[in-house]
């Protein structure tokens, strides 16, 4: 949808830098600060510096990556889910997945990075995806609380990438943004009526928050002082907040949320700041955090493997639409004579 | 228009549809269509037909038949499978008064 990969004209431009090749590069340089500084979008064919292609590649494949996995832990539930309303929303909700994994994987081709390469890095565990997907579903209320908190989240971490200085990813995430505000809406609503039910459909709810809250915040990333990637993502104003500011901004939202459903949040030390104006919340287990990144999460194994499995196994459909395709051709160039056993 | 002369009429020139960003962080967007022996000159001329008014700042010409459309007689039985999805809308789902979300 954002037409094709340009990653030829990346070629032909360094092939064509002649001897004034180092001025050239100040001069485009320039021009690409001054884009940024201005706030305007850089566009596929743009020069731009190979660090900040790199860095878009990673951070949208990888976030590609999130939605596609993203799909398993609550495709986990579609067979189970309460009634046919409900299964039908799950179905539309997981579909979305599927197709926000498609905008994303557009937008890192527009970069000259192709599809089947960042795949394959995925696929051979080269690239990340969001460590939240790396833990199981246990009950229904966890499609709830995915809803709310991790959804809620997910949104709070992209309203900012609609204006990211890389036109294709903003226009991708402006359409994301809009399909995922019935995401979280729909996680809210199984958790209000889950916790306005019967006791034991109430101790389930709760049960799914203590277990999604602590992971949700770490959905930020990690801590600003620890966190290498934010100050030059800023300055390309690809990140147009902290990872804490946009934690604290979750916090803020979620507590209010949480006394309307009547569930509490699993954090002793929250409370009302009245001199932040935020509420405070305790620490974060950070170990955690990098104890799943590295492959130590309760599903990372189980995930990557049924994705591998998933693209395995789809291979026959890929091959025959090429064949068909191939086909089509074939007939179209020269039409066959009708074959003999029709004639009789 | 209907000269019949021994020159090549412009209408026996590919068609080419235009697309035009009208700036920086939007989409191309389709304007129209326009006659062109190549490619080259398809983009000057959608230049100086679509863009005369500083339109844009990007401009895409894309052979018409490159281009797959959806059948209109087929619209209702092509679009129907999004028709009963209300609940792909956010505004289907009741939030309880007083919540911000």
């Amino acid at each position: 949808m954002y037409g094709a990969s340009f990653g030829h004209d990346r070629e032909s431009d360094a092939t064509s830098d002649g001897p004034e090749a180092g001025s050239d590069l100040a001069a485009q340089q320039d021009r690409f600060d001054q884009l940024i500084a201005d706030d305007a979008r850089i566009e596929p064919r743009d020069w731009m510096p190979e660090a900040y292609r790199k860095t878009l590649v990673r951070q949208i494949a990888q976030h590609a990556h999130s939605e596609i996995i993203g799909m398993q832990p609550e495709g986990n539930w579609i067979t189970r889910a309460p009634s046919l309303r409900r299964k039908a929303i799950l179905m539309a909700k997981v579909q979305d997945e599927a197709g926000h994994g498609q905008y994303l994987y557009s937008a890192v081709e527009t970069l000259g990075t192709s599809r089947e390469q960042v795949l394959d890095l995925l696929h051979s565990g080269r690239h990340k995806y969001s460590s939240i997907f790396n833990y199981p579903t246990l009950t229904w209320a966890d499609m709830g609380a995915i809803g709310w908190l991790v959804d809620g989240a997910a949104i709070m971490n992209q309203v900012p990438l609609c204006r990211a200085s890389y036109g294709p990813y903003a226009r991708a995430m402006i359409r994301i943004c809009k399909e995922e505000s019935f995401h979280q809406r729909q996680g809210y609503e199984i958790l209000h009526t889950l916790a306005h039910g019967t006791s034991a459909q109430h101790e389930m709810a709760q049960d799914a928050v203590n277990r999604w809250w602590w992971p949700s915040l770490m959905m930020f990333g990690p801590p600003d002082s620890d966190s290498s990637h934010t100050e030059q993502s800023m300055a390309w104003k690809i990140k147009r907040h902290t990872n804490d500011e946009l934690r604290q901004k979750f916090v803020d939202a979620c507590v209010p949320q949480a006394a309307v459903l009547g569930v509490t949040l699993p954090d002793p030390d929250l409370r009302w700041n009245e001199e932040t104006g935020h509420y405070d919340f305790g620490p974060i287990d950070w170990s955690e955090l990098y104890r799943v990144i590295k492959g130590d999460g309760p599903c990372n194994a189980q995930r990557l493997a049924h994705r591998v499995a998933a693209h395995d196994n789809g291979a026959w459909v890929r091959d025959a639409a090429a064949a068909y395709a191939a086909k089509q051709v074939a007939r179209a160039a020269s039409p066959e004579p009708a074959p003999a056993g029709a004639a009789a | 228009m209907t000269a019949d002369g021994p020159r090549p009429r412009s209408s026996d020139w590919p068609l080419w549809e235009v697309f035009v960003r009208a700036r920086r962080g939007l989409s191309h967007n389709h304007v129209g269509s326009l006659h062109a022996p190549d490619a080259t000159l398809a983009l000057q001329n959608a230049r100086d037909v679509y863009t005369r008014r500083q339109e844009g700042v990007s401009i895409w010409v894309v052979p018409s038949d490159s281009i797959t459309a959806s059948s209109p007689d087929e619209k209702d039985a092509f679009f129907d499978p999004a028709a009963d999805k209300v609940y792909r809308h956010p505004t289907f789902y009741q939030v309880p008064d007083g919540v911000q979300m």
